[in-house]
């Protein structure tokens, strides 16, 4: 029996958090053999799913780090996305250095710059608002409820600034129309999406690395597990705090981008539509467990994408939902445990 | 077009706000329930109340929706002083009730934002729901042709007085019950659990119970104000219930008029409604309602920084022995 019980843990130890992705991302793909659901749209799923997963990554850290449901998230991925129109369409257009349609992207190398000067931009803006808002509350010790409550006071102000600014009409980076890819099984993938697919890929592993190998990430697991815990052992919170909020920003930042890239256009709404799948995959993987959310992410991107196969496509937020609403009645504390 | 009848419409507009402000206060201020989808359920109230009293679709208009209930032309229902509408007010309710009964018993066991993105997702699958089923509500065409209350007997130019007077005698019974609740021992529990969900339980509380009730009395208050809605608009399409105008300005007027107070909630609506029409006149960034967007988000957080209260605050209950 114990043998039995040390083989499990240790198969859990080993297997945590890589391993369930490669295994989920295996079975979608193996799904997609399925006669019945279509392999195109599996692999568009992953796609989503990774755009997706950076911005649940961050929604579940700060979620577990900072105890409140930052609903604001969706529109600092709106946010990532017009400061990188601004810059790409704007100030280095300026220049004059226009161009699109860099190799066989439809987008140009100014995006390439774009990206972390974005993620910088909306980092700082990220900790600001910590500074004058957040910071404050967290002094008072109001209910967590409160913090979300200003949470979406922070969304609505910062789409409202959005539109003030980039107006509400739909908008896009310059770009240069591509051929998409042709594989076998009616499989088509436009470029951008392996490009999408490379930078969601290297920002994961940073993050992961960052969690795993460095103190500060290992500080942050375990604010994230028991934050007062955390802080008699002596864990310095401001700087965990502080350090939360930039990497969930840069990730929600460059989750925007990516998803004003894969949909082909910006709109002011986009974040807090995002919100929805956003949360599915949160709860789905287990409040503050990042692992989770990249799973939650995978599951809830296939299954919304494969799902439109008899399902009007318009309704993929609802399916997200209704996954969440599932799991929620199965297994509340997630896929991986985490915050009940 | 004088004063006096803007100003109809727009007490009108401002009562059937108060109605989901005083809605929200049970949810938020009574009970701290994290309710951001107050769309789903004004869309479902409105949409409710819309099916049920409208003519069955015409061929001759191109209508794709397939139900209408007609119950402003059935006769039984007339009894000269139309039951119909309140009728239909009374059907939106359940709809809601109904919904917010599912919603809660899912979530409301588990931590409290659950309920924040369940009734996030509840919106926006109401809003896709009666957008794609065209055969429902005529999708984004929208729904037309909503009787008026009291049908042709009110000439067009005088219903918004008439009208008026049925939103604020809404308004006022509703304020009664919903203070007649919250005043109550029933109504103490819920602030019990507000400010301490662990102590309520041990105090022999079923803290599930008292919040799935709380919720489903706010959610039938925002079926009815949804109702009262649909017969004033008149025209319904799922682009009427954006987040902006059917949750985010609610939340504002709330927090504004003072959260947990049902005075303040009734004062917020009237307050955020007056600057959110006010300021469209004044020259400048304001004609911008774009600015007015922002500014109801810098509203929230100006009030939750620096006067949690609101305007009106929540008055102070003490029993009558401690007093003093």
């Amino acid at each position: 029996m114990s043998t039995l019980q040390n083989i499990s843990t240790r198969i859990r130890r080993k297997w945590a958090p890589g391993h369930t992705i490669v295994l989920i991302v295996i079975l979608a793909v193996a799904a997609g053999f399925l006669p019945f659901v279509k392999m195109g749209l599996v692999v568009n799923g992953v796609f989503l799913a990774s755009i997706i997963a950076l911005g649940a990554i961050g929604l579940t850290l700060i979620y577990g780090i900072l105890d409140f449901a930052n609903v604001a998230h969706g529109d600092y991925m709106t946010m990532g996305a017009y400061v990188a129109l601004f810059i790409v369409a704007g100030v280095i257009a300026a220049i004059g250095a226009e161009s699109q349609g860099l190799g066989p992207f439809t987008f140009g190398y100014p995006l390439l710059i774009a990206i972390p000067l974005t993620a910088a931009i909306v980092a700082l803006g990220a900790i600001a608002l910590d500074a004058v808002i957040y910071r404050r509350l967290r002094n008072w010790r109001v209910n967590t409820a409160v913090v979300s409550m200003a949470s979406l006071g922070v969304a609505i102000a910062l789409r409202g600034l959005v539109q003030i600014i980039w107006s509400s009409d739909t908008q896009n980076y310059p770009r240069e129309s591509r051929q998409v890819f042709h594989l076998p099984m009616d499989v088509r993938i436009p470029p951008d999406n392996i490009f999408i697919a490379l930078v969601a890929v290297i920002l994961a592993v940073a993050v992961y690395l960052l969690l795993t190998r460095t103190k500060m990430g290992k500080a942050m697991r375990a604010t994230a597990d028991n934050p007062d815990l955390a802080l008699v052992s002596g864990i310095e919170t401001a700087r965990v705090i502080r350090w939360t909020w930039v990497i969930g920003a840069v990730l929600a930042a460059v989750a925007g981008i990516l998803l004003a890239v894969f949909q082909a256009h910006l709109v002011p709404i986009m974040g807090w539509k995002f919100l929805i799948p956003l949360f599915a995959a949160v709860v789905l993987g287990g409040i503050g467990n990042p692992y989770g959310a990249l799973a939650g992410a995978f599951i809830i991107g296939v299954t919304s994408e494969v799902s439109t196969q008899w399902i009007n496509p318009s309704y993929k937020p609802a399916v997200a939902f209704a996954i969440m609403i599932a799991m929620l009645l199965v297994r509340p504390r997630g896929l991986f445990g985490g915050q009940g | 077009m004088d004063i006096i009848s803007y100003a109809a419409g727009f007490a009108i507009m401002a009562g059937i706000y108060a109605v989901f402000s005083l809605g929200l206060n049970i949810h938020w201020g009574a009970t701290g329930l994290f309710n951001i989808g107050i769309a789903g359920f004004f869309a479902l109230g409105a949409y409710t109340a819309a099916l049920l009293t409208t003519q069955p679709p015409d061929p001759m208009l191109f209508e794709d929706f397939t139900f209408g209930g007609n119950w402003s032309e059935i006769g039984f229902l007339d009894l000269g002083i139309d039951l119909w509408f309140f009728l239909g007010i009374a059907a939106a309710a359940i709809a809601c009730g109904i919904i917010a009964l599912a919603i809660g018993y899912v979530t409301l066991r588990l931590r409290d934002d659950y309920l924040a993105i369940a009734t996030l997702g509840i919106a926006e699958t109401v809003r896709l729901f009666f957008l794609n089923e065209k055969w429902v509500a005529n999708g984004s065409k929208g729904l037309y042709r909503i009787p008026k209350f009291l049908g042709d007997l009110v000439s067009p130019e005088n219903y918004d007085y008439i009208y008026l007077g049925v939103v604020l005698a809404v308004l006022v019974a509703l304020f009664i019950a919903v203070e007649l609740a919250l005043k109550s021992p029933w109504g103490r529990v819920l602030r019990a659990i507000r400010e301490d969900e662990v102590a309520a339980e041990a105090s022999g509380k079923n803290v599930f119970n008292f919040k799935l009730q709380a919720f489903i009395l706010g959610a039938v208050i925002m079926g009815i104000g949804g109702a009262l809605f649909a017969h004033n608009v008149r025209f319904l399409a799922p682009i009427t219930f954006d987040p902006l105008l059917a949750t985010f300005v609610i939340w504002a007027m709330l927090m504004v008029g003072g959260s947990g107070n049902n005075r303040g909630a009734i004062l917020g609506a009237f307050a955020v409604w007056g600057i959110w029409t006010g300021t469209q006149f004044l020259p400048g960034i304001f004609e911008d309602p774009n600015f007015r967007f922002f500014m109801i988000g810098a509203l929230i957080v100006t009030v939750i920084l620096i006067r949690p209260g609101g305007i009106l605050g929540e008055e102070r209950r003490m029993a009558q022995t401690v007093k003093d």
